[in-house]
């Protein structure tokens, strides 16, 4: 793998509420190349009957990654840089358990192909110091992937915060999520 | 301690089952008399090759999300329709072992090249394994000069005359196979080499290296034939070694690197069983958007194993997170950032 000018400066930054539904970072996302064409993020209605509200949601990177630990064909790996790979193309046996188990409802199960895929952030790009394609195209400030001094900078009354509870469950991830000044965690109940 | 136990029982799998196969093949050759003795250093690479496979799998079969579909669908196979349950394994068997066709909708070419190696491996392998291990020998029939017998397990199979088609076919069926191998793997190595995200997440031991390697072993196999044929036996003992180095060196790289591939697809056929077994069952609803969205008992297991692997997504109420579907998770994500927007008194910051 090439890691030789992967740009560890740079981080992905979400704020779910600043996603206008455009979905252009869908259209962005199939331009990546480790996807093979397919678009790996996901923008969906939170709650469609009561509220406009949409939702955007890149793969987090966890610490300690849930689905490459349930996959039970070792096809999921994650690397020196934090980047948890999508699912290995010969391994995979596509029985959804990563799909099941993400706490962030990130893997999705191509059918035909039997095949899990998901977002490297971009790994095609990231490893040679380029910006995520998503990123590279939100109108709204909803996806962003630059320094953190940048990201004060611009948002001087929030925090990012990469620490999650789910359930009893607390999890880590290398894409922070911005949150209001002086948050430390998510709580997801 | 744990992972400790784990490699004893694997440990003595592997060596209980290689010591087995070894005794199969002293009387499969007859108490070693139809063994070609020149085939004694793929005897090794083989035996290693099958240790070094059972002592994998036995580890990886140990993992708790393998070990829960192993058992239920070894299970779910032996249990109730058991002829209804073997049809399917076997029709799932023949779409995705035999043809791969899954491989079609990633891509034509890639299903074709695949196909070609898989098919060329696979005749190479039911052509070798059972040569080195002196299952499979020739002889000339008694009081002939022209008809040739070929015998399994000591037994006779059948016969055919020299010169024929048959014998053809049959003397040059590694070459068949060398063909279908170099192309099959030539086409992905295109591909490993001009396909950027390829070219990103590849790595030359675990992608490049297996194809160099089938490519070598096809390529040198080929020229045995060649050299006695048509170069007057030229560099013949030299190729004899390149080969069975090529081919030793892929046989023991099989439980470490990517030709593992071939022992563990078979779980794929597991996983749908598991699915259609699982719809049975019922469907779990997930809570937030009310649509079906896995089997009850995927969810069901899936807590366990994630349980035993030292996650707790369990909430208070006896409820858990798992039992949300992907889209149910990410907007229940959203819904508690709203919150905590709110609570913070500004919407964006």
């Amino acid at each position: 793998m090439n890691y030789t000018s992967f740009n560890k400066n740079e981080e992905f930054f979400v704020d779910m509420q600043r996603c206008i539904g455009c979905k252009a970072c869908e259209m962005a996302c199939a331009e990546c190349e480790t996807n093979g064409q397919e678009s790996l993020i996901h923008v969906n209605y939170v709650d469609r009957a009561s509220t406009v509200q949409t939702t955007v949601q890149v793969c987090m990177h966890c610490d300690d990654p849930v689905c490459a630990n349930v996959c039970p064909a070792d096809a999921i790996s994650k690397d020196e840089n934090g980047i948890v790979h999508t699912a290995n193309t010969e391994r995979c046996i596509g029985c959804s358990n990563c799909v099941m188990a993400c706490p962030f409802g990130v893997p999705k199960k191509e059918e035909s192909y039997d095949l899990m895929m998901k977002c490297t952030m971009c790994f095609d790009r990231t490893s040679v110091g380029k910006k995520p394609m998503c990123a590279t195209v939100c109108p709204s400030g909803a996806l962003f992937f630059g320094t953190r001094a940048e990201i004060q900078e611009m948002r001087p009354n929030s925090t990012p915060i990469n620490t999650f509870i789910f359930g009893q469950e607390v999890v880590n991830t290398k894409v922070n999520i911005m949150m209001p000044k002086g948050s430390t965690e998510l709580i997801i109940y | 301690m744990k992972n400790k136990t784990y490699n004893t029982k694997a440990l003595l799998i592997a060596t209980g089952l290689s010591i087995f196969m070894i005794a199969l093949v002293f009387f499969g050759s007859r108490k070693l008399q139809n063994f070609d003795a020149a085939l004694v250093t793929y005897l090794f690479g083989t035996v290693f090759a099958f240790f070094g496979i059972v002592y994998r799998y036995s580890v990886w079969l140990q993992r708790p999300p393998t070990w829960i579909y192993f058992k239920r669908g070894i299970t779910y196979l032996v249990t109730g329709k058991v002829f209804s349950h073997f049809w399917f394994a076997t029709k799932e068997s023949v779409e995705n072992i035999a043809f791969q066709k899954f491989i079609y909708p990633r891509g034509k070419y890639r299903w074709v090249a695949h196909f070609m190696i898989a098919v060329g491996c696979t005749s190479a392998f039911l052509i070798t394994i059972p040569l080195t291990f002196g299952w499979i020998h020739f002889a000339m029939a008694p009081n002939t000069i022209s008809t040739y017998e070929a015998y399994f397990f000591g037994f006779k199979v059948m016969d055919f005359e020299l010169g024929s088609i048959i014998a053809f076919l049959t003397f040059h069926a590694l070459n068949w196979s060398s063909y279908l191998v170099i192309f099959g793997s030539l086409y992905y190595l295109r591909r490993r080499l001009t396909n950027p995200g390829l070219i990103a997440t590849q790595s030359f031991e675990g992608d490049l290296l297996p194809l160099i390697l089938l490519i070598a072993i096809s390529v040198t196999g080929l020229g045995l034939t060649y050299s006695y044929q048509f170069m007057k036996g030229f560099a013949f003992d030299f190729l004899a070694v390149l080969h069975a180095v090529t081919v030793i060196m892929f046989l023991i790289w099989i439980p470490f690197g990517k030709f593992f591939h071939i022992i563990q697809r078979p779980a794929q056929i597991g996983a749908h069983i598991y699915k259609k077994e699982g719809m049975k069952m019922g469907m779990a609803v997930c809570p937030h958007t009310g649509e079906e969205f896995a089997t009850k008992l995927h969810i069901q297991d899936l807590k366990t194993v994630t349980e035993q692997l030292g996650f707790d997504f369990s909430h208070e109420d006896g409820t858990s997170h798992l039992d949300l579907s992907p889209e149910g998770k990410r907007s229940r994500l959203a819904q508690a950032h709203l919150k905590a927007r709110l609570e913070g008194g500004n919407l964006f910051g």
